[in-house]
Parts: structure tokens; C-alpha cells; sequence
């Protein structure tokens, strides 16, 4: 009977194991099995060449920092669907302030970036949490609206982005060999992990997503919860802008076009929890490497684009559906 | 028992009620003296747990006021409640499901340690220990998840919670209904510990049986209006219960 004793658990191991969350393996079982299987299939087409792996790193690095955004948006029972537009504003905004001031391009690129990430956060923060208007209609309406002004904005030209300390920065620099983008990974991931899971903030977060009105009984600020987690989102999409366009040294309305899809997989198979309550920054992170990975393996198997989107959904499909049934256990 | 030379800890002036067209309160006056146990009694809809949140800053009330240690205040929100000492056992436990027992008993007042206020996990484990020995709440441990808890265990964090950290008074809205004896005779012997702490408890039962074992004074009501106030060594079951019925 050791329940009747709670000051003492009945064994180390016991009681590790009893902390120890098998859901929370899915996507790194997953991730080793995709890995191992493309690790053979493609063997000879060179997918474990260090170029390639660090190719996937980079590539993932702008869904990787969004999808830190959305762990908070969903931990905290919200979603977020406008973030994959506001990436493409973001940076064209960037790219235009920094062709416009072309002597202070770097400063005024990074906030021109941020800032209308921020401001995206902070309209989709308001409307949910004071007008309290769905979170799920506000950023589908949002998500529309802040495309549309990508394409207006430059009538769907491209803008090129030359400034070289910002496409280092954001884009093809290294520090002691380091590539920035991986830099900018690490460093976004680490923070987000510790401010999910080591401060009164991340507690707060997963609270207010669990049981609101508990959360809001007990002292804690719902609203302004609500508000911090869609500016974090936006934050992060604005930053994810500013490495598209460091990276690729041009600004379109295309970017991000894509992402929302796989970053919304990588952050539920990364064991964070549609209705909120419940997730991992470090699982979303791995979760986004095992789709970008999927993404260049397919590739390299010589999949036309139509047949690996096909085997792409399908693959997040089971993915999800196997991470969301392990939860319901 | 009534110690009637303790000023009030609570006193509540003609406090109104109503959710639009409905009036859920009808003109309650009640006070609740440092050490003393008030039930609460009436039948379901009676207005007790909206009474409890009007009290705990849940709602405002619609006219109507609230005194703590004779000053009045404006309780627009739980947290200042809290801050006036005022700790609340809702019926409905408020607890994060997901959460272990220890983040749920320092919810909203999280320990943190060391220039970055990163949390103090170790602490707060510890203290959840001692807590739950203390109230003899038997869990598995203090890193059990809410979920996984029976009603009666979740019961007790939540009773741990509000005795943990009440300086002043405790609202306790049926904190027994769902237990089974023994867990009853652990409430009730938390109660009796409240009061010897010279903190105020006032408590939403249905169990006469209870209510009369606990209580110090008895405030009945039926259909949003306060019936009355008897002091329990001074009445029965019998006139209780023509007083919650009206017949
Ligand atoms: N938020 C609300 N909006 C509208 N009406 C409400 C609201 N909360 C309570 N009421 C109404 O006020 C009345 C009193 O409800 P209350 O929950 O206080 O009853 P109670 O005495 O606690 O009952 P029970 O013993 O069943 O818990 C009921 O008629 C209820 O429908
Ligand atoms: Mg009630």
C-alpha cells in the first residue's frame, strides 16, 4: 500500500517509470524508423551525405521556429492558422523596408520582419481573447486578409534582398562553421523549451488551455495569456520570414504558402495536444525534422511532386492518427 | 462554541443577484465571525454556489455589499479575493486535469527560483508532500495527474489547496457530496482544523447530519431569498428542513 504513504514513492524506478510517457516516444520512434528506412532505400542517392542532413536542417529551420509559435497557440487551447501568410508578409515587408533604406538595410529589415509578425499576433490576440471570437474563424479570416496584402503589396513580383550582414544573419553565414540557420534553430528551440516548461508564463499557458475557468479562478490572466500566445506566434512567423528571405535572398508572397500544413503535423505528432493542455516544444522540433526529412527523401526517391504529396498526407495521416489514438489510451 | 467577541471576517449587506431577467439573490445579509463555521443550506437552485462566487469575486454582485475585516471591497475578479485571504472549494473543483497534483496546489502562485524565476519544481513537490500527508489525502504521488485521479482524491487536492493557503476564510460548496465515509470524516476533521486556526468556513451542504455535526450557525435558503439564520445548538432538523421546503 504505498498510496497510503505519498511522501515516499515506492521506488526510484518505479516512479520514474510512472513519469516516463510512452505517447510522448511516438515521434522520435517515428522519426528513427523514417530515418532508418530512407537511410537504406536511398542509400545509394546520397540522403546520408552530411550535406543532405545539414541541407534538411536548413530547409526546416523557418517551420521549425513557427511551429515553437503554435505549441503555445494550441497549449494554450487556441489555434492558429494565419501564421503561414503573415511569413510571407513578414518578409516581404523586410525586404522592402531594406531596399527603401538602403544604408540602415539590417536594423529596419529585422524590425519591419518582426513587427508585422508582432502586429498580425497582436490583432489575432485581440479579437480572440477581449472580443472572445473564435480563435479557429478569427485566423482563417486573418490568414486570408494578410495574403491578400502579400500579393497587393508587390503585385506578386519578387523582392530581392541583398543587404549581405542580413543574408548572413538570416541566411547563408556560419558561426565557427555553424551554419546561422541551424544557429537560429538551436537557439529558438532552447529558448521556447525553457520558457514551455520552466517558467510560471509556460504553467500559465497550459492552464489556461486545460481548464480556463480554473485557470482564471486561481489568479491567472486568461486573457492576457491568450493575447501573449498569439504574439509569440506572430513573433515567430516574422522571424521565420526573415529566414526565407535571408535564406533564399528574395521575398515572394509564395512563402510559406506551404507551411501551415506541416508545421500544424510536426507540432500534433510532436505530442502536443489539439485541444490544448498539453505539449512538447522539443517533440515539435523533431516533428518538423522527421517532415522535412520526408520531404527530401522523397524527393530523392524520385517521387513527382503530385505523387509525394500524395504519400506525404498520407504519411501524416497515419502519423497523427497513431500519435492522437496513443493520447486517448 | 460562538465566540460572538470576534469581529466578522465577512460580512455581506443586502447582496443582489440577478443573471438577466432571472434574480438568482434576493437581499442576503450574512456574517461569518473568525473561527466560525456558517452553512449554508437550501435546495438545488437555491442561489448557494451563486452566492459562493459572488463572495470568492467570481460575479459581481448587482447591488448589495461585501465587507472583509469591516472594510469594504470590490471583489471584480478571484484574484483579489485571494488577496483579501478568501480561498473557495467550487463545486465543480477547478482543477487542471492535466497537471500534476503539485502544479494544481500552486496554481496561479507557482515557487520560483533564481535570477530567471524559473520554476522550483523541487519545492513545490515538497511541500505537496507534506501537505497531502498532513490532510491524509492519499494520492500516489505528488507527481500524479489530475486525470488520473478518483473524485474523491481530486476532492482532496482541492480541499488542500484552499486550506493551504487561506489566511481568513474558506468557502467550501458541497465539498463532500461525491465522497464515501471515510473521506467525509477527513473533511470534516480539515474543517474543525480551519476553525481552530481561527479561520471562518462557510460550507454548502446537503447532509443535515453534517451540518449540524459542523456548523456554528445555519442560513437557509429557498429560491434566492434568505429564509433565516438559526444558531445550531438552538434548532433541529425538523425546523431546518420546513425552513429549505417552506411548508
Ligand atoms: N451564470 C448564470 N447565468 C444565469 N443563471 C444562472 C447562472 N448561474 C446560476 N444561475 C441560476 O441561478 C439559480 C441558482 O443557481 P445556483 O447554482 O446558485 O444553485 P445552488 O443553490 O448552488 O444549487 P445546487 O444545490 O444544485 O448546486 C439557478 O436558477 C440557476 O439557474
Ligand atoms: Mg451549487
Amino acid at each position: 500500500m504505498s498510496a497510503s504513504n505519498p511522501a515516499a514513492p515506492a521506488s526510484p524506478v518505479r516512479s520514474l517509470l510512472a513519469r516516463i510517457n510512452l505517447q510522448q516516444y511516438v515521434v522520435y520512434v517515428g522519426f528513427l524508423a523514417i530515418f532508418l528506412f530512407f537511410a537504406v532505400v536511398l542509400r545509394d542517392s546520397g540522403f546520408l551525405t552530411q550535406r543532405n542532413l545539414v541541407n534538411i536542417i536548413l530547409q526546416t529551420a523557418p517551420a521549425t521556429i513557427m511551429a515553437i509559435g503554435l505549441v503555445f497557440v494550441l497549449s494554450a487551447g487556441d489555434i492558429d492558422l494565419s501564421f503561414g501568410s503573415t511569413v510571407a508578409v513578414s518578409a516581404l515587408c523586410a525586404a522592402m523596408a531594406m531596399a527603401a533604406m538602403p544604408a540602415a538595410a539590417f536594423p529596419v529589415g529585422i524590425w519591419a520582419g518582426l513587427g508585422v509578425g508582432l502586429l498580425v499576433g497582436a490583432i489575432n490576440g485581440v479579437l480572440i481573447a477581449w472580443l472572445r471570437l473564435p480563435s479557429f474563424l478569427v485566423t482563417l479570416a486573418t490568414m486570408g486578409l494578410v495574403a491578400g496584402i502579400g500579393r497587393s503589396l508587390t503585385q506578386l513580383r519578387s523582392i530581392p534582398v541583398t543587404d549581405p550582414l542580413f543574408t548572413g544573419i538570416f541566411g547563408s553565414g556560419s558561426l565557427f562553421g555553424v551554419p546561422s540557420l541551424v544557429i537560429w534553430t538551436v537557439v529558438a528551440v532552447a529558448i521556447g523549451h525553457v520558457v514551455y516548461r520552466q517558467t510560471r508564463f509556460g504553467a500559465h499557458v497550459l492552464a489556461t488551455g486545460d481548464n480556463a475557468r480554473a485557470a482564471q479562478v486561481t489568479g491567472i490572466k486568461v486573457s492576457r495569456i491568450r493575447l501573449w500566445v498569439f504574439m509569440i506566434s506572430g513573433g515567430l512567423a516574422g522571424l521565420a520570414g526573415l529566414l526565407y528571405a535571408g535564406r533564399l535572398q528574395a521575398a515572394k508572397y509564395t512563402l510559406g504558402e506551404t507551411d501551415l500544413m506541416t508545421v500544424i503535423a510536426a507540432v500534433i505528432v510532436g505530442g502536443t495536444l489539439l485541444n490544448g493542455g498539453k505539449g512538447s516544444v522539443i517533440g515539435a522540433l523533431v516533428g518538423s525534422l522527421l517532415m522535412g526529412m520526408l520531404n527530401n527523401g522523397l524527393i530523392l526517391m524520385g517521387l513527382s511532386v503530385s505523387d509525394q504529396m500524395i504519400v506525404r498526407g498520407l504519411i501524416i495521416l497515419v502519423a497523427v492518427a497513431v500519435s492522437l489514438r496513443e493520447k486517448t489510451r | 462554541m460562538l465566540d460572538t467577541a470576534s469581529a466578522p471576517v465577512l460580512e455581506l449587506s443586502n447582496i443582489r443577484k440577478a443573471f438577466g431577467g432571472i434574480v438568482a439573490i434576493e437581499d442576503f445579509s450574512l456574517d461569518v465571525r473568525a473561527g466560525e463555521v456558517v452553512a449554508l443550506v437550501g435546495d438545488n437552485g437555491a442561489g448557494k454556489s451563486t452566492l459562493i462566487k459572488i463572495i470568492s469575486g467570481v460575479y459581481a454582485p448587482t447591488s448589495g455589499a461585501i465587507r472583509i475585516d469591516g472594510q469594504e471591497v470590490s471583489m471584480p475578479n478571484a484574484t483579489k479575493a485571494r488577496e483579501h485571504g478568501i480561498e473557495v472549494v467550487y463545486q465543480d473543483l477547478a482543477l487542471v486535469d492535466q497537471q500534476p497534483v503539485y502544479m494544481n496546489l500552486f496554481l496561479g502562485r507557482e515557487l520560483t527560483k533564481g535570477p530567471f524565476r524559473v520554476l522550483d519544481r523541487r519545492q513545490m513537490i515538497a511541500e505537496t508532500d507534506r501537505l497531502v500527508t498532513e490532510l491524509d489525502v492519499r494520492i500516489p504521488s505528488a507527481h500524479a495527474t489530475i486525470s488520473d485521479l478518483s473524485g474523491g482524491q481530486r476532492q482532496g487536492i482541492a480541499i488542500a489547496r484552499a486550506t493551504h493557503w487561506a489566511r481568513k476564510l474558506v468557502l467550501l460548496d458541497e465539498p463532500t457530496a461525491a465522497l464515501g465515509v471515510a473521506e467525509t470524516a477527513k473533511v470534516e476533521k480539515t474543517v474543525v482544523a480551519l476553525k481552530s486556526r481561527n479561520i471562518g468556513v462557510l460550507i454548502i451542504s446537503h447532509s443535515l447530519d453534517q451540518v449540524f455535526r459542523l456548523s456554528d450557525r445555519i442560513c437557509v435558503l429557498r429560491r434566492g431569498k434568505q429564509i433565516g439564520v438559526r444558531e445550531t445548538a438552538n434548532t433541529d432538523k425538523n425546523e431546518i428542513v420546513s425552513m429549505i421546503t417552506g411548508v
